[in-house]
């Protein structure tokens, strides 16, 4: 053992050296496609972003569209949920966010509909706070889609989105 | 097979081992002694076994992108080609793989036809490989329906209309593996379903192959049964396996240059247009390595009788080991056999060639002959050569051409029977 400590490493060391380094090059290589593939594909990654029409939602109202296979809640808000939104104060909730941050356009709340404990779709209209509660698991969510009661541990998702004319918002 | 007691040395080892014996293969299969002499001809089996894994883990991908339905194959093929991460790598991997598979499946088989690797006491290891050739051929026949192109469509078409050629029940047979009245979509799900179990039983067939090879253990370029262990052997790990892994790494040079460079050239372009039960393409061709079989179907102008011919030129190959009479087993000691050897390498490559080519004028007239002779090897020639021929005296040790004897005279009396053949 003494002897081998000492000795420089020799041609042959540096050949195995080399060659367990391609080799774990290659190995990679041909690893990495089978992995990859599945990966989303160029064809569902083409269908990341969805337009929806607006035009037809009138106050008080919520249409659910399909974005990514995973539903997206578009609520069109009273001016009375805007206020109970806004009114809370943040040391009361679970995961603070400001309902500013959530809506930039006060109007409108666009949300994934899914709910963050295990991925079950709200239902609306109901629960504690008058806005959003999932049924498989009792969470309850507010007017502005944040969880107040039960085990969902984050508000629901807002997804990035832009408006793109007053009638149109383009999702994703 | 134990040719001596295996022990773990670690406690968990002992304990695991004494409950499943994997330590106990492991040790057999690293110790397992092999002849000296093996020549590169003899990485074949580790390139197979390589080629079947490959074939296995990129066709479970394709499945999981591939849909198997008339209407949507063909499309699914295409998706996988372009939208699939790396899909066009796995799809080329998988379509030229069958073929590098092929080659070296040839290559193994002629391997053995060289050495007489299919005599005694070897015969069901050959006759196990036989039919995992058959399954091969099975197999890949059925893959190659899958994309749903017109090659692929009329492929099916005329190999399962082989069947109709059987008297009285032909039709209903036909009808039967169609699941209709021609190749449509009930066709294309059964062989998809086939098609994802054979490489499964073929697995199992090469344990089998292999658990076969490992009870009288390798013929050699020499041929002559040797002492195990003993000087003319040395243990598989790491020495064969040494040269096995070199030898793929110079076979997966080959594979990548088609995969990467040629990806097609081995294909049909008409596979590129979906499946048209209206239009038949002008020239239809098997692919390359079923060649040689369809020339020996064309080759007879009969139907049933050229269907007859085509399976008879693949059985006639199962009782191979009971045909060659010849007690020798290396063609390197018989002269006569080794011109006829090569004749048989050439019919064969000439029978590939002409079944590319139209059946008509003179091609016809070649493949004709080409098929004759083709029987005539095994059922005339090989019969009548091992009770004729003399041979050239054989070593009594795989050393004794080198050092000019054995020294171990236990290995000389194995190699007394042969000796008196001489």
């Amino acid at each position: 053992m003494s002897d081998s400590e000492k000795k420089k490493p020799n041609r042959r060391d540096f050949i195995v050296t080399a060659t367990t380094a391609a080799g774990a090059v290659g190995v990679g290589a041909v690893v990495w496609p089978l992995v990859d593939q599945m990966n989303p594909d160029a064809s569902v990654k083409a269908l990341a972003s969805t337009e929806v029409d607006i035009s037809a939602v009138e106050p008080g109202q919520s249409i659910t569209v399909l974005w990514r296979g995973k539903p997206v809640f578009i609520k069109r808000r009273t001016q009375d949920e805007i206020d109970s939104a806004r009114a809370v104060d943040l040391s009361e909730l679970k995961h603070p966010e400001k309902d500013e941050d959530r809506a930039k356009n006060p109007e409108w709340l666009v949300m994934l509909g899914v709910c963050t404990h295990l991925g079950c779709v709200p239902l609306n209209d109901k629960g504690d706070y008058g806005a959003w509660f999932c049924p498989c698991h009792g969470s309850h969510y507010d007017t502005s889609g944040r969880i107040r009661k039960g085990p969902a541990p984050t508000n629901m998702e807002v997804p990035k989105y832009e408006f793109v004319n007053s009638n149109t918002i383009k999702i994703g | 097979m134990s040719d001596h007691e295996y022990t773990p040395k670690s406690k968990v080892g002992k304990w695991f081992n004494d409950r499943l014996p994997l330590l106990t293969l492991a040790n057999h299969l690293t110790d397992y002694p092999t002849p000296k002499n093996l020549n590169y001809w003899w990485t074949f089996g580790g390139i197979l076994t390589f080629c079947l894994i490959t074939q296995i883990i990129t066709g479970i991908v394709l499945g999981m992108h591939y849909v198997a339905h008339a209407d949507l194959a063909f499309q699914s093929v295409e998706h996988i080609m372009r939208d699939v991460n790396y899909g066009w790598l796995i799809r080329y991997v998988h379509a030229n793989g069958a073929s590098m598979f092929f080659l070296a499946v040839y290559i193994h088989i002629f391997r053995s036809l060289y050495y007489g690797s299919y005599k005694s006491p070897r015969e069901v290891i050959w006759i196990i490989g036989m039919l995992i050739y058959f399954l091969m051929m099975a197999t890949a026949f059925m893959g190659y329906v899958l994309p749903w192109g017109q090659m692929s469509f009329w492929g099916a078409t005329v190999i399962t209309n082989l069947f109709s050629a059987i008297p009285l029940v032909g039709e209903s047979i036909t009808n039967w593996l169609w699941g209709g009245y021609s190749v449509d979509n009930p066709t294309l799900t059964r062989f998809f379903s086939l098609h994802y179990l054979f490489p499964f039983l073929i697995l199992g067939l090469v344990v089998l192959h292999i658990w076969a090879l490992h009870v009288p253990g390798n013929n050699n370029p020499i041929g002559i049964d040797i002492k195990k262990p003993s000087k003319d052997t040395v243990p598989f790990h790491p020495y064969i396996v040494i040269k096995d892994a070199f030898a793929l790494l110079i076979f997966l040079l080959i594979f990548a240059f088609f995969v990467f460079f040629s990806p097609n050239i081995l294909g049909h372009a008409d596979n590129y247009i979906e499946a048209n039960p209206l239009v038949t393409p002008a020239h239809i061709v098997p692919e390359w390595y079923l060649l040689p079989f369809y020339a020996i179907l064309r080759s007879v102008p009969d139907k049933l009788l050229g269907v007859i011919a085509m399976f008879a030129a693949i059985f006639v190959l199962v009782i191979l080991p009971w045909l060659d009479t010849s007690k020798v087993r290396s063609t390197v000691f018989r002269p006569i056999y080794k011109q006829f050897y090569w004749f048989l390498v050439a019919d064969v490559l000439i029978l590939g060639y002409v079944g590319a080519m139209p059946a008509e004028g003179l091609y016809l007239l070649i493949a004709r002959v080409a098929t004759a002779y083709y029987f005539a090897h095994f059922l005339i020639i090989l019969p009548f050569l091992g009770l004729k021929e003399k041979t050239t005296p054989l070593p009594l040790s795989i050393t004794e051409p080198v050092l000019g004897g054995s020294a171990d005279m236990a290995m000389a009396r194995n190699n007394s029977d042969f000796k008196e053949k001489l």
